[in-house]
This record gives structure tokens, C-alpha cells and sequence, in this order.
């Protein structure tokens, strides 16, 4: 128990602090996934197949590709994209990107992806009669999505959001490969340094656990909140 | 666009390929005994076992792989009394243990599609059994598991494919599997993108085979 003491002596902080990490990266990750759904979501659906095209191909490529393989990607590639823009406008000095911009990009990508699907699915499942109905009755375009489909389709899409946050949760394990320290690469320190690699990753285990738990809680309320009325 | 390098590590990602196979096939089939296992414990009426078979599940599918992979192969070597038994012969193995923790990863989630796959049943097909005097064994056998097999196709497909991406974690245990050889080219090349290319593409072409083998059978099996 002395290995998860606060302060010099102990690992407790030092995990503490990894943990919020994680969940910095994660929720980053999460919203950054969303933008990314804002795009394609509109593209899959679209009436253009050439844009069909485009959307499918971001999500097949995505959810068909190790997220290992994407974060290296990003790792080892990010910074050289970065300053190849830069040269553009000029600037040839090395540019380094942050790991936590890059983890969370990584992720936030593969997560697009999920929600992507996710909000397809829930448009799609949305009865034809609404659009109808609101056409009829001259509704704007923009009311329209924001006052009709937008509240129906959270109650649809909510559970199946709650696997993508699970999921999105899990990857950012992968980014401690690229020295971010969130629980895995701080596990990994404590586990080195003390020779006690079952108890730091058994612990991490459990603060992976307890993330999901208290996460899956929340998420159950939001559900209900939304699905007042069915 | 590096094209001298990409058709140069086409057949060194291509021998890789070989081993995430290996590791794949072999993570699903105990996977498989596994989540038919817990399956059948979940729907036990003992709570105890019940429970456990939740829990285990539950551990499996909330944590992450590259947790589970580190536990079994930087953990379990810690433990003195493993090291003298002869299964240290396995677990000493990088191989073996990602093998292991894939093998019980996603029997976790094999348990959990098969569990609803089973309780989709309508209950008269075993009604049916039971009135031509058919033992519970014969019915558990002959018709429980072939129509929960036929249920669970879909979302077992989407396990494989998930598990084939899983694979790549075998690589931060030192295997030199597809991700992992792509990750030595690209560090010694610096060149991440043409390397992603390529080896994306074979990820790719196995996710689009296996998509299409469930299409098939699904097909073959449905009544």
C-alpha cells in the first residue's frame, strides 16, 4: 500500500494526476471524434455519390486500420505535416507538436469514425413521416435539424455513444507509446523503477475499471433524461 | 510519394502478415472454447457462478488490451512460485502471452454474443425437442448451438475483426507482427505515411475478406 503513498514516497500522485490524463485525452479525443462526425455524418448521407465516396471511405479506412498503426501515424508523421505547412508560409525552423495534441488527434480520428456510424444510423432510423411533416408545415431547414431531428436522434444515439466513449476510453492507452503520460506510461515508470510490474498494471487495471464504471453511471442518466416521453 | 520504398517493403510487411495470422487464428480458437465457457456459466441459475462469469466479462471488456497484455507478460514473471512450475515454458513467451490475453480478451466478448444469442432462442424450438423426448444434452447440442452459432454470426464477424485490429498490441511485447515491422520500417525510414499506406492496405484486404466469409455463411445458414 506504501507503493501508493502521496508525495515523495509513493506513487499515489504521480497516478492521480495520470489519471485526469487520460481523461483530459479522452474527453479531447471524444469532442474531437464529434467534429469530425459533423463532417462526414453529412457526406454519408448526402444524395452525391462521390460524396457517399468520400464519407465511406473515412470510415471503412478508420474502423478497418489497427489504432496502433494510425497513432504512429500521427507520431512519427504529425510533426513533419506540421512543418511542411509551415514552410509554406515561410517558417523552416523545427517544429515539435505536443504529445497530448497528437495522442488526442490520433484518437480523436478513430473515434470520429464510431460516432460517424453512430449518427448515420440514428438519422437514418428516424421516421420518414417527421421530415414530411415538417416540411409540410414550412419549417426552415436548420429549425428543422435542430428542433426535430437533432432531439431525436440524441435518445437513439446516446447508448450506442456510450460504446464509442468505452472504446475511445480504452484507445488512449495505446498513445503512452508515444511518451504521453497518462496511467499506462505512468504504470509503466512506477512498474520500472520499483521492479513491481503486477501490482502497478493490476492497479491500472483497476483505475481503467473504475473510469468505465463511474462513466457508464453518467451516461445511464443522460439516457434517461433523453428519453423522457417513450 | 516514396514509391521505391513502398514496393520494397511490400514482401517484408507480407512476411509479418504471417504472424498476426498465426496469432489470430490461435487467440480466436481458445477464444472461442473460452466464451462458449463463461456462456454457459452466465446462464447458470447459481448466482455465485453466475457472478463470476459477469465479472470476468465485465473485467475484460472495461479495461484495456494493452493493460491485459502487460499484466501476463511483464506481471505474471514476478510471481516466484510461476517461474518453477512448468508452465513458465509458455508464459516466458512474448508469443504465448499475447496470445493469451487476446485469447481471453475477446473470449469475453465471444461470452457476451453468444449469451444474448442464446437467450434469443425462442424457447419453443427447445419446447419442440423436449416433447419429441430428445434429451436435454442431444437438445443442447443439436439445436441450442447451431442456432445461436447462425445468430451470432454478424456480431461474431465484427469480433474477428476487431480482434485482427487487437493483434497489432502484440508488438509493444517485442513480436515482430505486421504493425510491428511497420513501425521498424517507419523509424528507420522516417517515411510514416507510405509505410501506413501499405501496410493499412493489408489490414484492409484481411478485414475485407473476413467481411465477406461472415457475408457468406450468414447467407449458407440463414432459414
Amino acid at each position: 500500500m506504501e507503493l501508493l503513498a502521496f508525495g515523495k514516497t509513493g506513487w499515489g500522485d504521480e497516478l492521480f494526476y495520470a489519471t485526469l490524463m487520460t481523461l483530459a485525452v479522452s474527453i479531447t479525443a471524444m469532442l474531437i471524434g464529434f467534429f469530425f462526425a459533423l463532417i462526414f455524418t453529412p457526406l454519408k448521407l448526402s444524395k452525391y455519390k462521390s460524396l457517399n465516396l468520400i464519407g465511406n471511405f473515412y470510415t471503412t479506412v478508420i474502423r478497418g486500420v489497427p489504432e496502433l498503426l494510425v497513432i504512429y501515424l500521427f507520431f512519427f508523421g504529425g510533426s513533419g505535416a506540421i512543418m511542411f505547412v509551415a514552410s509554406m508560409f515561410g517558417y523552416n525552423e523545427y517544429i515539435e507538436i505536443n504529445a497530448f495534441i497528437t495522442g488526442s488527434f490520433a484518437i480523436g480520428i478513430i473515434s470520429g469514425a464510431y460516432s460517424t456510424e453512430v449518427f448515420r444510423g440514428a438519422i437514418q432510423s428516424i421516421d420518414k413521416g417527421q421530415f414530411e411533416a415538417s416540411k409540410v408545415l414550412g419549417i426552415k431547414k436548420h429549425i428543422q435539424f435542430y428542433k426535430v431531428v437533432l432531439p431525436q436522434m440524441l435518445r437513439l444515439a446516446i447508448p450506442n455513444l456510450s460504446n464509442v466513449w468505452q472504446i475511445t476510453l480504452k484507445d488512449t492507452s495505446l498513445i503512452s507509446v508515444t511518451g504521453l503520460v497518462e496511467i499506462m506510461r505512468q504504470s509503466y515508470i512506477a512498474a520500472g523503477s520499483t521492479r513491481d510490474p503486477l501490482f502497478f498494471y493490476s492497479f491500472a487495471a483497476v483505475l481503467y475499471l473504475l473510469l468505465t464504471y463511474f462513466s457508464m453511471k453518467l451516461i445511464n442518466r443522460l439516457e434517461i433524461k433523453y428519453s423522457r416521453g417513450y | 510519394m516514396d514509391f521505391e520504398l513502398m514496393i520494397n517493403s511490400f514482401p517484408k510487411l507480407l512476411n509479418a502478415t504471417v504472424i498476426t495470422l498465426k496469432l489470430l487464428s490461435a487467440s480466436l480458437f481458445f477464444g472461442l472454447f473460452i466464451g462458449l465457457l463463461f456462456a454457459v456459466l452466465r446462464m447458470n441459475k447459481n448466482p455465485i457462478i453466475n457472478k463470476f462469469a459477469y465479472g470476468y466479462s465485465y473485467v475484460f471488456r472495461g479495461t484495456p488490451l494493452l493493460v491485459q497484455i502487460f499484466i501476463i507478460y511483464f506481471g505474471l514473471g514476478q510471481i516466484e512460485y510461476l517461474r518453477s512450475t512448468a508452465l513458465w515454458v509458455i508464459l516466458k513467451e512474448p508469443y504465448w502471452c499475447a496470445i493469451i490475453a487476446f485469447a481471453l480478451n475477446t473470449g469475453a466478448y465471444t461470452s457476451e454474443i453468444l449469451r444474448s444469442a442464446f437467450q434469443t432462442i425462442k424457447p419453443g424450438f427447445i419446447e419442440a425437442g423436449k416433447s419429441l423426448g430428445i434429451s436435454n444434452k442431444i437438445i443442447f447440442y443439436k439445436i441450442q448451438i447451431p442456432i445461436a452459432i447462425r445468430q451470432s454470426l454478424p456480431a461474431y464477424g465484427n469480433e474477428i475483426i476487431l480482434m485482427l485490429k487487437g493483434t497489432s498490441l502484440a508488438s509493444t511485447v517485442t513480436l515482430m507482427d505486421l504493425t510491428g515491422v511497420a513501425k521498424y520500417i517507419i523509424s528507420t525510414t522516417f517515411k510514416p505515411i507510405e509505410v501506413f499506406i501499405v501496410a493499412g492496405s493489408i489490414y484492409l484486404f484481411m478485414t475485407f475478406l473476413i467481411h465477406n466469409l461472415i457475408k457468406f455463411l450468414e447467407k449458407k445458414y440463414s432459414y
